[in-house]
């Protein structure tokens, strides 16, 4: 089990929670488990069956673009933070 | 062939050229005193911060207290891009213009601001909202390190993609409700905007703050954040946050920090860039598929 940081943006669709438990052995297994119990997150963080653009994922404060992507592996107990893009500044 | 010999004064009689090491006048030791102390400033580093230009885009919650401070430690010259007016709404965190100010320019209402508090900063107002026909003209009056306070998404890609080409160090943030977010993007030492976010999030996924809200002092926060970063640039001291993104959540007071890399494919900074002339940017972040 590991623990998935929800962004602001994303917390009407997981019930207003900041953080949520969520299992799976790779980046993958864990969006589906989270994804299936939250189906609203999908599109905020899927396009064609890879991660979206405009969203990062990090497992242990990496970018799991920058390590395997979906197959990235997830220890029991990881921190892993949804993070998409934010524009304000005024 | 020149001769030392007869050492400074007979050289300066000669009317070789001579330099005087420059120092803070009195006025000025005085205003700068508390960086004066600190051993990685010092006089020579105030002096090189009075020699600073830093360009703020956006006068709003983020280059509020950013610009304050910056113009508070006496940065040379100050920027202020912005295209909108003081409002009521604004003054909740926007704390460079105040009641009196309402319907006044902001980039205006800053620069009363900032001159009133150090008359040793000259700042430049632009009205107008930073385009791909206007970005040239701005960055051509020379601008040291760029400040993003921008309120969306075509003007941080359109930043990113002309501070790449510039090489000029951008630092970021951004706030939504309690939680905000900083960086600094320094070309050739780490990644870039679109190294971070390849592509905005259709418009209809992200909320601004004017339709979710924000915490009137997390600006506060994160804008000063911004201004430490823009400082520490100018000098050339400490660890900026190249390659680190520094998130902060009001709610929970917590900071943490995950790690940002270069991405080689990057269509802009990347080893083979493909995108090498400001595009639409209106049309990259309308949710269309763009074009470079």
């Amino acid at each position: 089990m590991s623990r998935v940081r929800i962004p602001p943006q994303l917390r009407g669709e997981v019930g207003g929670a900041r953080e949520v438990p969520a299992d799976g052995g790779t980046v993958r297994e864990l969006l589906d488990d989270l994804m299936s119990r939250f189906p609203a997150l999908r599109p905020q963080l899927v396009e064609d069956n890879e991660i979206a653009p405009f969203v990062n994922v990090y497992v242990e404060g990496e970018d799991v673009r920058t390590l395997d992507g979906l197959d990235t592996s997830v220890e029991h107990g990881s921190t892993v933070i949804l993070l998409p893009a934010m524009a304000g500044g005024l | 062939m020149v001769s030392l010999a007869g050492g400074y004064t007979d050289w300066k009689r000669s009317g070789l050229p001579t330099e005087l090491p420059r120092t803070l006048d009195g006025e000025k030791r005085q205003r700068y005193s508390r960086h004066v102390l600190i051993p990685e400033v010092g006089e020579e580093g105030q002096l090189k911060l009075l020699d600073s230009r830093v360009l703020l885009l956006g006068a709003g919650g983020l280059g509020s207290p950013a610009a304050l401070y910056l113009a508070a430690a006496g940065v040379g010259r100050l920027g202020i891009v912005d295209d909108d007016r003081v409002d009521a709404s604004n003054l909740q965190r926007q704390v460079l213009h105040s009641t009196g100010r309402l319907g006044d320019w902001k980039a205006e209402s800053a620069k009363r601001t900032l001159e009133e508090l150090n008359p040793d900063v000259e700042v430049v107002p632009y009205i107008e909202r930073l385009t791909s026909e206007n970005v040239e003209r701005i960055l051509a009056d020379g601008w040291d390190v760029i400040v993003d306070g921008a309120d969306n998404f075509p003007t941080r890609y359109l930043i990113n993609d002309a501070a790449v080409w510039h090489d000029i160090p951008l630092v970021h943030g951004s706030i939504y409700r309690f939680e905000g977010q900083a960086t600094v993007f320094k070309p050739g030492a780490g990644p870039c905007y679109r190294c971070l976010f390849p592509q905005p999030p259709p418009p209809e996924l992200a909320p601004s703050c004017a339709e979710g809200g924000v915490l009137g002092v997390l600006p506060g926060i994160v804008g000063s954040l911004q201004a430490s970063e823009a400082l520490k640039l100018c000098l050339g001291i400490g660890e900026p946050l190249v390659g680190r993104l520094l998130l902060f959540d009001a709610l929970a007071t917590e900071f943490s920090e995950v790690n940002l890399r270069r991405d080689p494919n990057c269509p802009v900074c990347g080893d083979s860039p493909t995108i090498t002339e400001y595009v639409d940017y209106v049309e990259f972040c309308s949710g269309r598929p763009a074009h470079a």
